[in-house]
This record gives structure tokens, sequence and C-alpha cells, in this order.
């Protein structure tokens, strides 16, 4: 994801415990937090920065139930329709056998169909080059990215309220 | 926040390791040049594979003559070979979308390698059905829902055959995405302290431009846990199709209302086997120790004392049902598995599988590397032959007496063994020595290092 251009604060905390309390100290005070980058998922930051529920199950639901559509109607289709004949005495719809595939078919395009969303969604793609506030982010630090520019206090303010609050070290950066 | 139970349990990673230690460990095998135990085990790997492509390729010019099948015997060391390598891979999506169900936290150093186990042996177990096509590049027709050239007569979906091709290439591509879902931060990583223009580049690409933001990782949290979901009934079902390729026939012995259950268990005992072969040498070579601890070794022991003992009263049920149905042909079977000419595979079988992982009760011995580097190949070899007494014992003595055969494996059918051997452990190394073998992300949110009670011993010891 790209980063308008401007300033930005950028604090650097070891334990995921004392950022999460950063965090609400940042955000009692009203300040808009950018990121957090973090080398492992942290519990409990998504209620912080307002980041909703992923609608991602509800993503390979629908394509699940798109799979089993394919598969219902690809076998019906060949075995009833198509080219009708009777196999080892069965009927011509034998449904029990339609089973298996329609399961694996559901399973294959729920789970492709969710991640090619998630790719999209979240802007992975193999030749993206994105550039990090600090590296150690995906090291041992949580990156707490703070834009300057569309606050109401002073960069002093942020940075003394950080390091008040247990950030290891902070710097300024200008994008 | 740091997960209150990491202060009452003991520590999953031991040697008080910080996050920064984490990725120096596991990204240091990927950075420096390879070692010496690295280059010998490749070299053998590719030496099985080169020999083994000779034999794949005088199947492919002369046939699938040149094996030891006939009449009889139809089915042998190809479907036991392809039996025994999916079976192999189920201990990988057990360990990382079962366990993930359930919340165990001691799969998150072992998950890594068990998936690229999934993988490989999947890759292993898919030549086998093609290679006894016979003919692979008319297989398409086949095996996919293609009209022939007739017209549009399409493929048999009554056939459990049709079924594994589904199962086996939904399982195949599942497993992949969830793995490569998994690589991604870790990738991130390594792209990170990469220092060469090649390896930037390289990580750079496999990484897909990931920064760890809150709202990724709080995305990725979500695709894992579906992704789980979705991987625990897939790897349940797999093997249970694979089981009525046997199942739904009428060969007594194969007949049987158990074999989905009992395929599952024997799939999970004999995955998590290979598991423990190899990482009880990827720690020891790595200097993994403090990651890969006696007790996940102990934890899997358990596992296999479990589903070794499925699998013995599957055995079990197996003989009590041919003798209580009351049917002279199964029966029959049964008798001629145990007594028959192939007495000595059932012998194996039934030691390596049933008694040999009841030595695992005795704590010495599960929490001991090398008996459990010895036990994990007897089970596999155990489950090697199950599948081969299986297939051969019951096909080779039919309702026709007249023609009862024995099967007698030649170089071919043994060379082609080979060459997945070869393939899978080449692959193992590749991926041991350009990927990071444990997931980094996943072990560092749960180090101990992190925990309250940590800090306060830690300060109280400076004081």
């Amino acid at each position: 994801m790209s980063c308008p251009k401007g300033e930005y604060c950028v604090a650097l905390f070891e334990r995921d415990e004392i950022l999460l309390k950063a965090l609400q100290e940042v955000k009692k005070e009203g300040i808009r937090i950018h990121d957090v980058f973090s080398p492992y998922p942290v519990h409990g930051i998504d209620e912080l920065l307002d980041i909703k529920r992923s609608r991602l199950p509800v993503v390979a639901f629908l394509f699940g139930i798109l799979g089993l559509a394919l598969a219902l109607f690809m076998q019906i289709g060949m075995m009833t329709f198509d080219w009708p004949m009777i196999i080892g005495g069965k009927d011509f719809l034998p449904w029990p056998a339609f089973i298996p595939v329609s399961f694996e078919l559901t399973v294959l395009l729920s789970a492709m169909g969710m991640v090619s969303v998630f790719f999209i969604i979240s802007d992975l793609k193999p030749w993206a080059r994105p550039t990090l506030f600090d590296k150690r982010s995906t090291d041992d630090k949580h990156v707490l990215v703070i834009q300057l520019s569309e606050q109401k206090h002073s960069r002093e303010d942020i940075q003394g309220l950080l390091k008040n609050n247990g950030a290891e070290e902070i710097n300024h950066q200008i994008l | 926040m740091a997960d209150p139970s990491l202060s009452i349990q003991k520590p999953l990673v031991t040697g008080g390791k910080t996050a920064h230690d984490v990725t120096q460990d596991v990204c240091s095998q990927v950075e420096k040049k390879p070692t010496k135990e690295w280059l010998v085990g490749i070299s053998i790997s590719l030496l099985c594979l080169s020999i083994g492509s000779y034999a794949l390729l005088r199947t492919l010019w002369d046939g699938i003559g040149m094996w030891g099948l006939n009449r009889t015997v139809g089915w042998a060391w190809d479907i036991t070979n392809f039996v025994w390598w999916v079976g192999i891979g189920h201990a990988g999506t057990l360990i990382s979308a079962v366990l993930l169900l359930f919340r165990q936290r001691w799969r998150m150093s072992i998950n890594r390698a068990a998936e690229a186990m999934t993988i490989f042996a999947v890759i292993c177990a898919a030549q086998f059905p093609i290679l006894h096509m016979g003919r692979p590049w008319l297989g398409l027709y086949w095996v996919f829902p293609l009209p022939n050239t007739f017209g549009s007569l399409w493929v048999n979906f009554n056939s459990p055959l049709l079924w594994d091709v589904f199962a086996i290439s939904t399982y195949f591509s599942v497993s992949l995405v969830f793995w490569y879902i998994g690589l991604i931060p870790d990738f991130a990583t390594i792209r990170d302290r990469a220092k060469g223009y090649i390896s930037k580049i390289f990580y750079a690409t496999l990484s897909m431009g990931w920064t760890g933001s809150a709202k990724a990782w709080s995305r990725y949290e979500s695709v894992a846990l579906i992704l789980a979901g979705l991987a625990t009934p897939l790897v349940l079902s797999v093997h249970t199709i694979v089981s009525f390729d046997f199942a739904t026939s009428i060969v007594p012995g194969w007949h049987t209302t158990i074999f989905p259950p009992y395929f599952v268990a024997g799939a999970i005992f004999s995955g998590f086997a290979m598991v423990l072969t190899l990482v009880v040498v990827t720690r020891k070579v790595y200097k993994l120790e403090d990651y890969i601890t006696i007790r996940h070794i102990e934890l899997m022991n358990i596992i296999i004392i479990i589903t070794g003992s499925i699998v013995g009263i599957a055995y079990l049920t197996e003989l009590f049902i041919a003798w209580y149905s009351g049917v002279e042909y199964e029966q029959y079977a049964f008798l001629n598995r145990a007594t028959g000419p192939y007495w000595w595979a059932y012998a194996c079988m039934m030691l390596c599988n049933v008694v040999s992982p009841q030595l695992f009760w005795f704590k010495k011995i599960r929490t001991n590397i090398a008996s459990t580097f010895i036990l994990s190949i007897v089970v596999n070899i155990g489950m090697w032959f199950e599948r081969f007494v299986i297939i051969v014992s019951s096909l080779h003595r039919d309702y026709l007496p007249s023609s009862w055969a024995m099967f007698y494996p030649t170089f071919y059918d043994v060379g082609i063994y080979l060459f997945t051997l070869g393939l899978f452990f080449t692959c193992f190394f590749l991926f041991a020595k350009f990927f990071p073998v444990v997931n980094m992300a996943e072990v560092k949110s749960i180090l101990a290092t992190n925990s309250e009670k940590y800090l306060k011993t830690k300060n109280t010891n400076k004081t």
C-alpha cells in the first residue's frame, strides 16, 4: 500500500503490550494513527486501529457456492443430459457418486477465490516493491507510524507522548 | 497482547530466544553458503533421482510392460507407492490446519517443514497414476472432463479413480496456497535482510510486497483460519477417496466400509513418522534444538501411539468382520494374507505398525532422539507394507484359482520408487536451503521472552 507524501513520525516498540498501551494513549489524545507494522500479528490491535473484521470469510463462502454449482452443473450436464449412460446399473442421475467431486470443487474454488481476493485487496503482487518505514518491522520491532501533517498536535508533543509511553526509538521521516 | 497462557505453560521455545534471535537463527541458514552435510545430502538425492529417471524414461518409452505386473496382479508397486506418498502428505495438513483449529501452539515450529513435506509427497504420489496410464500424453482425455474425439463422451463421474483426480489436485492446490500464504511474511523478513542483488530480487518477488501492516495481518489471520477450516475436511476427504479406489470394488479384502477411517488414521500415522524423520535430522543439522524441542518430538510420538493403535484396531476389526461376515471369499482373503505366500509382508506390517509404536509408551523411548528416528523409519516401512499387503495379497488370488499368480517387482518398479524418493529429498533439501524452515512470524508470537513472567524473573535476577 502506497503512502501519501508528507512528514511522518515513526516510533519503534519492542514488546506488543507496550505498543498496545501506547496506542491507547495516542488514541486518547485524538491523534490519528497512519499504520502499525509488525513482525507478527498483534492481538487486540484491530479494535485500537478501528480495523473492521475482514469480510474474506464471506468471499470464501460465495466462491464455495460457485464451486458447488459448477461441479453439479458439470456432472449432471455430462452424465445425465449430454450423454446419458447406464453405468454399473446406476441411475442416469447417480447423485451419491457426485458427492466427492462436488465437495472437492467447493473447497477448491472457495480457497482459490478467497486467496485471490486477499492478494488483490491487500495489494500483494510479485512485482510490488514497497518502501518500509523501518526494515526492522519484519524482524523484531513494531513500528507505529503517525502522519504529522494531518494532526492538531505539534511534532514535539507527539514525540514526547510516544517517548513517555515506552517507544524505544523515534524518528522523523519525510516521504 | 501476549497470551496469558504463555505465562502458565512451559515455554515451547527454549533458550530464552528473542524475536531477533529467531530471525537470526532461521535466516542465517538461508543466507550462508551451503554446508557440507547439505551438499552430501542433495548429491545422494540427485543420484537417486538420476538412477530413477532411467527407469522412468524406459517405462515411458517401452510401456508399463517393463513393470512386474501381470494379468492377475494389475496393480502393485505403483499404487502402493501412490497411497504411501499421499498418506505421508497428510501429516503436514493435520499439523498446520487441524492443530491450528485446536489452537495447539506446539505446531508452530514444525508446521512449515511438515507442509513442505505434504507438497513434495503429493507431487511424488501423482507420478504413479500418471505413469500407470502408460501414455500420459493421452491421459488428458481420461482424467479431465474433456470431450473425446468421437464426440462428447465424457469421463465417468461414477468412478472413484476420477474422484481421486479431483481430490488430489484440490489437495495439492489448497496445500500449496496454504503453505505459500504462511511463507509470505517470512520471505519479507529475508528480503529486508538480503545483501546480494539476486537474493534481494528473489525474496522481494516471493514476498509480493508484504509490509506487515495491521490491516494486512488482520486479513492474513482470517485467510489462514478459513484455509485451515477448508483444509481439515479436505484432508479427511482425500484419503477417504483414495480408500474408495479399493472399497467400491468387489475384490475380497477391499470391499469393506472400514476403509475410509482406517486409511485416514494410517495416513496420519505414516505422515507423522515422516515428519519425525525429517525434523530430527533438520533440527540437528540446523541447530534448531531450541525451536524443535524434545517436547515437540514427544507430542508427535504420542500422536504416533494413538494413530498406530487405531490402525492396529482396524487390522483386528478387519479380521473379525471377515470371520463374522460368513463370506467364504472374504475369510480366505484374510487367511491368505496372514498365512499365504505373502505372510512375511503381513508379519512385517503387523510388527512395524502395531507392535513397534507401542514402545513409545515408555517415556525414555519417546523422548530419545535416536529411538524416535529409528522407529519413525520402521513405521514408514510398515506403512508401505500395509499398502502392499492390501493391494497385492487381495489381487494375487482372486475368484478363479486357475489365474492365481505372484507379483515380482522388476528393476523398473523399484527404479521409479527410487525416482520419487530422489525427487522428494531433492525438493526437501532445496526447500531447507532457500526457504525459512521454521515459521518465524508464528514462533515470534509465542516466545516466552514476550511474556510478563519472563521479564519479571529476568529483572529480579538482575537486582
